[in-house]
């Protein structure tokens, strides 16, 4: 073959396994990015049942199933061989995609709702487990040592790029329609165009051939017959396991998670920027994309290990000066408030559940540099218009806050949450091939698979329920000092939840720094 | 290196098990006590899931590095 053909086979080989990857991480968060619709469609609220089911399919099946999945498909794609598995995931993904799209509400069919919808989301989830692996092992071993940071780096893009389209397609299925629409029946297409982009990438992904590592392997009698077994079962491959979980992907999932998951939902939740959260996220991770390229092609030059390192380092040491810079953006005490302009409203609300009656409270304020800022308290009454009380004898206080912002304020955020997908693509743009490297073909699949999800799935994905906790006892440490007249112990409750990507973040790099090696580049064995 | 991964190896084993007992003591028990279903899967998820791979991958890891298993002449 020659160096043109060699070359444009090389690129499909990477295109259609990107966009199959893309594809399923843009499956994957659609139901993440529609969370609070799709719980008033099939999680209604006030049932302690469907609330059971609401965090059983936001915890199960984003975090827990993927390692499963891992195992699952990772043992078929050491066995069978890469390209049938992760032809299977992409089927299974579109499919429970497509499907949670055409589910009746609650309100046609009952619990049943909720229950497929939890059944879709676990096969989801399994789906993701096995797509990742299989995707960057293909592409590997269809390259050479020299340029395998680089190609895989292109499989690296498709996690940001498929949040990217999932908020592009949101975005603009809601601009082309009415809010009543959408919220009726328009949230259903994001899911329903899912299966267009599958048969397509299925069309081209049926035409690739094998890999030529493992179809030698496999021609030779060189496969294993139980990659469960030698993989965990054996010291000498369980030891690099471990290396890889606690040496480097537990450190970068929760830098990923923290740059584009917590950064995304503290501007939401904490500087109640709902309404350009969006677009802030659009603009950082279009501006970042580029660079898990460059930190691939990087790595080729001066290998894996001291980028996804230093990136790791930087993360932990400016977290927290990252953080207080965006809350300062719309802190409202630096800014001059327009008096008149201000309002302030108290009335009375049927709630949500229609038993009964809300008082709510809203103020809102303008400021001079544009900022606009709404706060409303919604205390709940009881059916003799009392306050109830909570579980520790306070009134039942639900606060939400709304703000906007100018836009040199929305760049200064787009600023920072590009800074941090820019550690995102030093610590993740090298890390399939670093992985690759690190597993003999026998068993590559399934090892590499599963410490990638632990990492990514169980230490990054818990992150938001981690660090949230992390912030609520700092709140209430603080409440508690308060009313008792002592000193408040948080200056800062907000930058508490960092402490769990830091720390865990800090392990690693020490773990990665001293037993991590920077030069085994070797594929064929 | 090699004689640091030995002595690492013991700092990873405390580590794992100061961990666990923090996950168990300060996370997994009050979650369990509130008694709302919002916080009994992640109570159950932080007993079952987190805290076996802290406290024994975390553990077997340092396991692995106090015995040796991650020196030079093993690779």
């Amino acid at each position: 073959m020659s160096d043109t053909n060699k070359k444009s086979s090389l690129f499909s080989v990477i295109g259609a396994s990107s966009v199959g990857t893309m594809i399923e991480w843009y499956d994957f968060y659609i139901f993440g990015s529609l969370a609070t619709i799709i719980a008033s469609k099939f999680f209604p609220a006030g049932n302690e049942t469907a609330a059971f089911l609401s965090t059983l399919a936001t915890f199960a099946a984003g975090f827990v199933v993927r390692p499963f999945g891992a195992l699952f498909f990772g043992r078929l794609g050491d066995i069978i061989g890469r390209k049938f598995t992760f032809m299977v995931t992409l089927v299974l993904m579109g499919g429970a995609t497509f499907l949670i799209g055409c589910i009746p509400s609650y309100e046609t069919i009952g619990f049943l709702a909720p229950t497929l919808v939890l059944v879709l989301r676990l096969l989801q989830g399994l789906a993701l487990g096995g797509e990742y692996g299989g995707a960057a092992t293909y592409v590997a071993e269809h390259t050479t040592s020299e340029k395998r940071g680089y190609m895989t780096s292109w499989i690296q893009t498709t996690a940001t790029v498929g949040l990217f389209l999932s908020l592009v397609v949101i975005l603009t299925t809601k601009s082309s329609m009415t809010k009543d629409s959408f919220d009726e029946w328009g949230w259903r297409v994001p899911f329903w165009i899912s299966i267009f982009m599958i048969i397509i990438s299925i069309v081209i992904r049926r035409k690739m051939s094998e890999s030529p590592l493992f179809a030698k392997a496999k021609s030779e009698g060189k496969t294993s017959t139980n990659p469960l077994k030698e993989s965990f079962g054996n010291k000498y491959n369980f030891k690099y396991v471990l290396l890889a979980l606690f040496g480097a992907v537990m450190g970068q999932g929760v830098v990923w998670y923290t740059g584009q998951f917590y950064a995304m939902s503290f501007i939401e939740k904490v500087l109640g920027i709902s309404d350009q959260v969006g677009s802030i996220m659009i603009w950082a991770i279009t501006l970042a994309t580029p660079f898990f390229l460059f930190f691939g092609w990087l790595s080729d030059k001066i290998g894996r290990k001291w980028i996804m390192l230093i990136g790791m380092l930087i993360a932990i040491l400016s977290y927290r000066f990252i953080y207080t810079q965006m809350y300062e953006v719309t802190n409202v005490k630096h800014k001059t408030e327009i008096v008149d302009k201000g309002t302030k409203t108290a009335e009375l609300k049927e709630n949500k559940t229609k038993t009964g009656m809300d008082s709510v409270y809203v103020v809102s304020k303008v400021f001079t540099d544009g900022t606009t800022w709404k706060e409303t308290k919604t205390v709940t009454l009881d059916d003799k218009n009392m306050a109830v009380l909570n579980e520790k004898g306070e009134k039942k206080i639900d606060a939400k806050l709304e703000a906007s912002v100018n836009d040199s304020q929305k760049w200064s955020l787009i600023f920072w949450v590009f800074i941090q997908i820019f550690f995102v693509t030093m610590v993740y743009g090298p890390i399939a091939a670093f992985l690759v490297e690190m597993f003999p073909i026998r068993i590559r699949y399934t090892s590499m698979s599963l410490p990638y999800h632990i990492g990514n799935g169980i230490f990054g994905g818990l992150l938001p329920a981690i660090a949230t906790a992390l912030v609520m006892n700092a709140k209430e440490a603080n409440k508690l000092a308060e009313k008792t007249g002592l000193a408040i112990q948080f200056d800062k409750p907000y930058l508490e939840g960092l402490w769990y990507p830091i720390i865990i973040a800090s392990v690693c790099f020490v773990i990665g720094a001293i037993y991590l090696r920077n030069d085994d580049k070797e594929v064929n064995d | 290196m090699d004689a640091l991964k030995r002595i690492l190896g013991f700092i990873w084993i405390v580590l794992a098990l100061l961990a666990g007992y923090y996950l168990v003591v300060n996370q997994s028990i009050p979650k369990f006590k509130t008694g709302k279903t919002e916080d009994l899967i992640p109570a159950i998820i932080y007993t079952c899931i987190l805290l076996p791979i802290i406290v024994g991958g975390l553990g077997t890891f340092g396991y692995y590095s106090l015995t040796g298993e991650y020196s030079k002449d093993k690779r």
